[in-house]
């Protein structure tokens, strides 16, 4: 991971650094310990999914089925637990990871062999897996309930921090080995950066990208769980929300939408940084309105300072 | 005829289906071929047509907007507000909104090309940015439109929709001339390689700030003429048809790539999607299972059109 | 003028004067400046040192469009047409006087007169780019240029894909343009083109000029000492006699593809050099690629070592038990990632084979030092090097897999002089051991120098298999334009 450690990637700590002290000006209790660690529990649910996005991007493509791949996995998983099986119960999170990684294969399979753009295709499966819940669920709220270990995942502490937390960083550790220290890191980042050249040089780029989408799928997934572990239920359009935070935190955190370049150490920042930002904004009462703008403003301070850093063009 | 037809094969296919499209829902619904059922089409058409055309813009060379949903919502409530009162009032205000669409895309437009960003990062937060001051505007849904206006722009004349009329004017009056403009064709040239385009004396940074622009402004004109359908202000609408946008290009023939497709693709293609829509609801398929149903046809139309690849007979064609 | 790209000099301290009513033809290896001095004078490029005089006036060329309106007029090799746009629009677009506005179309019956000449009547305006052939795409792109009433053409390869009666057309087109006033600048590194058209003729070397003068003044073999600074029996190692019975490594039987290549046969024997030629788009790069995986639908058989071999994908060709290689033709699109490091690029091939260690620095350091390559660091990114020390990386990268088949596609274009020498030592070298080398180029002196046998396509056939005493320039121009071929070279 210390590699991908950039200047870049440093940034959005620095932007957390500074929204703790600017936030604590305002209200102390931003400096608490109670506060912190609630922000790092909530920081795991974006987490989870900007780190599986950031998969995807490296690649150079993107992933806008992640709404209801959480969606989805969450519904499975509270009515699984809620059909009172206790077998299906236990198999409430693993078959969310598998249905997970099995959205992502279908999405591989749109851009690897069709070649169809992953921001059409992905947003297509979307579309489809909302039809399926509509259909599944006659479009209310779905029945079912979050198991214990739900619950604990999302909110329990393990060692004084949340669960959640751990999750999230295990998984980042996890993902940062296999980018670091596997071929198919290698393969991701060469892809990102040039397919053609990739592909000549004997890469099966299919198989890295089917990799690469299962497990942004799985990361999805488990978002989706915890979420439902954390409100006790899935429900209609839950995921919505987290599209467009996603992207922004993985992109603040240094890493290139084109692809190539760019981690997860960036990643984790962003999310942290995105959260904290909703929180304090949400903390100071400021309305939707102003806080659209405010979170538009700063994405686009940070991205024109990489800019900036980078200097005269080519 | 038949070299216009082989250059043209992207819109002329999307056009056929279209026309396929349309026969089988006026032969489903239950009112059949009246001008009723036309003009509530062809003004759903118009709405997410105009946002298609707005992301031609964009994706033509080579970007995206994802702020197009934006921008619609921002001026469908200026409008809400500019929009009811004397004549030269609702004159002006129609150009004000207008004008709103254009200031936001050339916001667009300059962040990206003197920022040096990727446009799609750009347009996701300027998105956000539109969207709260659109909020700041209408916090809630109100308003007000100019009712005979509205009725004008949105009903019929001598039996045709006037919504079909706005379109043809938009394709013969504006579009067909554009094309023979430097600007037009430079937007092509951009696309498709940056660097011929800047060889051969093409000023790239004021075509893609035209570019970013023209998208703003035909989002504008979608805001515009979406108030006049719903009458209302709304800063809500902009998630779906920033997405449906995409869609509609994309099912125009108007590839990602930039460089190729047409403004009356994305036109027809915004029209198929509404027609699809329009043929769920009228099918006869329970309520329940008619997203899906579009969801499915959406991907498949996008499959068929991406099969293509799998004909390629060279493996490298398909990584350009 | 001197033009530096950070430690490069491009063109070093070059005067440089082009006349009015004179086909001045620029000859030098690639990398000589040429191209350089072609893009300083279309605006692309700005000098580093020096001064632009256009009729007698200093000009400062800030963008193309500046060199557009002093009537310097540049038709580069790479295509500059839109594909999804028709012929007209196109034309439209390259129009004097096109800007933002309205197109006129002023000068578009000269264009649709120059493609008649050429023999582009079939041309229809109305077709997009990208539905037309190569050839008439290079039509197209000339009477883009001539529309624009040039005062001052550049002609850069312009002709590398047209047949023998379009070529002398576009000779004659050039030949009355010149005698209108023009001036015309012409570059290739075809010496019977510059026969042909020539009046004056420069010779670029390692970003100078070496020198001016009128055609005739010097011979070939003069020319080529000036172009390469060596003779040119020097450039390339001595050819071993052919061992007729020596192993057949590669051998390939009826191999079709898409009616663009038709039942093409070939053999390599251990130790040998096999150079496939012709013009562009004939079948043989389509061949070669085919030969790799690369294509679908091909018929034929292939077996190496005597064994038939599956080339499925890059991925089973560069396995163990085929262990083919391919030097792409676009080192910078395909051979290479320019963004990553020296390091990564190089072990990109080996990474995936399960037998090799690609971190194992023994199975670079030979090539690398035999090759001498020169560099500041292997994590630095590829893109800070030459193009000839760009093109040992991608070179490096595949006999790391110890490939029993060498398969490269032009791998000399645009490379110096002395890259070129050292990458000739290390194919002949790999040739004995035993590697089979099968070469695409579209230089001459390879493929009668370097090469133990050369086969030139036409319209997806070999109409030529030379070698020995038969591999002889003539031979090769005549079976390239497919024009009968003259009497056979006597033998000694």
């Amino acid at each position: 991971m210390l590699r991908s450690i950039s200047v870049d990637s440093l940034m959005p700590y620095f932007g957390v650094v500074i929204l703790i002290f600017a936030g604590s000006a305002f209200f102390p209790q931003v400096l608490s310990v109670d506060y912190l660690t609630q922000q790092l529990q909530i920081a795991a649910f974006l987490g989870l999914l900007a780190t599986g996005a950031t998969i995807v991007i490296l690649l150079g493509h993107i992933d806008l089925s992640v709404p209801w791949v959480l969606t989805g996995a969450a519904i499975l998983s509270t009515a699984l637990v809620g059909s009172g099986n206790p077998v299906l119960g236990a198999l409430a999170v693993p078959a969310a990871l598998a249905f997970g990684a099995l959205i992502g294969v279908i999405n591989a399979a749109g851009v690897a062999i069709l070649r169809i753009p992953s921001m059409v295709w992905t947003l297509a499966v979307n579309s489809m897996l909302l039809g399926l819940a509509v259909l599944n669920t006659g479009g209310f709220n779905p029945r079912g309930e979050s198991s214990e270990l739900m619950i604990t995942m999302a909110s329990g502490d393990l060692f004084e921090l949340p669960v959640s937390f751990l999750i999230w960083i295990a998984v980042s550790l996890a993902l940062t080995w296999l980018l670091t220290r596997t071929p198919f890191g290698r393969y991701l980042r060469s892809i990102g950066h040039n397919e053609k050249a990739s592909f000549l040089s004997g890469v099966s780029t299919p198989s890295v990208l089917f990799a690469a989408f299962a497990i942004a799928g799985m990361c999805s997934a488990l978002g989706g769980v915890l979420l439902a572990g954390y409100a006790n239920q899935a429900y209609q359009s839950m995921g919505d929300p987290f599209l467009l935070p996603t992207i922004a935190a993985v992109v603040i955190g240094g890493t290139s939408i084109l692809g190539g370049r760019g981690g997860l150490f960036g990643t984790i920042g962003g999310a942290l940084f995105i959260t904290l930002l909703t929180s304090i904004l949400s903390v100071m009462q400021i309305g939707d309105a102003w806080r659209n703008i405010i979170f538009g403003v700063i994405i686009l301070v940070m991205l024109l300072f990489q800019t900036l850093r980078k200097g005269a063009p080519a | 005829m038949l070299d216009y037809v082989r250059s043209n094969r992207r819109e002329v296919i999307a056009g056929v289906v279209l026309v396929v499209l349309l026969a089988g829902y006026i032969g489903t619904h239950p009112r059949g071929a009246s001008t009723y059922v036309m003009t509530i089409w062809a003004n759903q058409g118009l709405i997410l047509g105009l946002a298609a055309c707005a992301q031609f813009f964009a994706v033509v060379v080579r970007g995206i907007d994802l702020s197009v949903g934006a921008i619609m919502a921002l001026t469908n409530c200026i409008a809400s507000y500019l929009l009811d009162g004397s004549a030269l009032g609702i004159g002006f205000g129609m150009f004000a909104v207008v004008a709103a669409g254009a200031a936001c895309g050339l916001l667009n437009g300059v962040i990206i090309v003197y920022g040096r960003l990727q446009p799609i990062v750009v347009t996701l937060a300027t998105a956000s940015i539109f969207v709260g001051i659109a909020l700041l505007l209408r916090p809630t849904p109100g308003g007000a439109i100019n009712y005979d206006l509205a009725d004008a722009i949105t009903l019929d004349v001598l039996g045709i929709p006037t919504a079909l009329i706005i379109t043809g004017v938009v394709i013969m009056g504006f579009w067909l001339p554009f094309r023979r403009t430097g600007l037009g064709l430079g937007l092509y040239a951009l696309g498709s390689s940056e660097q011929a385009a800047f060889q051969s004396g093409i000023n790239t940074k004021f075509i893609r700030l035209a570019a970013f622009t023209l998208a703003g402004f035909f989002g504008g004109l979608a805001g515009l003429y979406y108030s006049f359908v719903t009458t209302t202000g709304d800063a809500g609408i902009a998630p779906g048809f920033t997405l449906n946008s995409i869609a509609a290009v994309v099912l125009g023939g108007v590839l990602l790539r930039g460089g190729v497709g047409s403004l009356v693709g994305a036109l027809a293609g915004a029209f198929i999607l509404k027609t699809i829509a329009s043929l769920m609801f009228f099918s006869g398929l329970p309520s329940l299972a008619q997203p899906l149903f579009e969801g499915m046809i959406l991907a498949a139309a996008i499959a068929i059109g991406g099969a293509d690849v799998l004909r390629a007979r060279n493996k490298l064609e398909a990584y350009s | 003028m001197s033009k530096h790209f950070g430690a490069t000099k491009a063109l070093d301290d070059v005067d440089f004067i082009c006349n009015a009513g004179e086909v001045h033809a620029v000859l030098g290896e690639n990398g000589a400046g040429k191209s350089t001095l072609m893009k300083l004078i279309a605006g692309a490029l700005q000098p580093s040192h020096g001064r632009i005089r256009v009729d007698g006036h200093d000009v400062l060329l800030t963008s193309p469009q500046d060199a557009l309106q002093h009537g310097l007029v540049c038709m580069f090799q790479e295509l500059s047409l839109v594909p999804d746009l028709t012929v007209r629009e196109n034309l439209l677009l390259g129009a004097p006087g096109a800007g933002i506005g309205w197109l006129r179309g002023t000068g578009l019956d000269t264009a649709r007169a120059v493609l008649e000449r050429i023999g582009g009547a079939d041309i229809r305006m109305g077709v997009r780019v990208a539905d037309l052939t190569l050839p008439q795409r290079q039509q197209v792109e000339i009477a883009k240029a001539l529309m624009k009433k040039p005062r001052l053409l550049i002609l850069d390869e312009a002709t590398s894909a047209l047949n023998a009666s379009v070529v002398e057309s576009v000779f004659e087109l050039v030949r009355e343009q010149r005698d209108s006033g023009t001036a015309v600048l012409f570059i290739s590194h075809r010496f019977h083109e510059i026969e042909a058209l020539a009046d004056r003729i420069s010779v670029f070397r390692n970003g100078r000029r070496v020198e001016t003068f009128k055609k005739g003044d010097h011979d070939y073999g003069d020319i080529i000492d000036m172009m390469v600074g060596q003779k040119i029996e020097e450039l390339f190692p001595d050819k071993p006699l052919t061992d007729e019975d020596a192993e057949v490594v590669l051998d390939i039987t009826g191999f079709n593809w898409d009616g663009r290549v038709k039942n093409v046969n070939l053999s390599v024997r251990r130790g040998q050099i096999v150079g496939l030629g012709g013009l562009d788009g004939q079948g043989q790069g389509a061949f070669l690629m085919g030969l790799f995986g690369l294509l679908r639908k091909t018929t034929g058989q292939t077996a190496i070592s005597g064994r038939a071999a599956e080339l499925r994908n890059p991925k089973t060709a560069k396995q163990q038990d085929i262990a083919l290689a391919y030097i792409p033709e676009d080192r910078k699109t395909e051979g290479l990632i320019l963004d990553q490091s020296i390091r990564e690029n190089l072990e990109l091939a080996a990474l995936g084979r399960p037998d090799l260690d690609a971190t194992d620095e023994t199975l670079y350091a030979p090539s690398l030092e035999q090759l001498a390559l020169k560099h500041g660091g292997l994590g630095q990114p590829v893109s800070s090097l030459s193009g000839g020390n760009q093109q040992k990386v991608v070179l490096s990268k595949w006999l790391a897999i110890k490939p029993k088949c060498l398969l490269l596609a032009d791998p000399t274009r645009g490379i110096d002089v002395k890259t070129k020498t050292q990458i000739y030592a290390i194919l002949r070298q790999l040739a004995d051991q035993g590697t089979a080398i099968v070469l695409l180029s579209t230089d001459y002196e390879e493929l009668i120098q370097l090469c133990d046998e050369t086969h030139v396509f036409f319209d997806g056939k070999i109409v030529a298999s030379l070698s020995g005493d038969n591999l002889t320039p003539q031979n090769i121009i005549a079976a390239t334009l497919n024009i009968a071929q003259p009497a056979q070279a006597a033998h000694a």
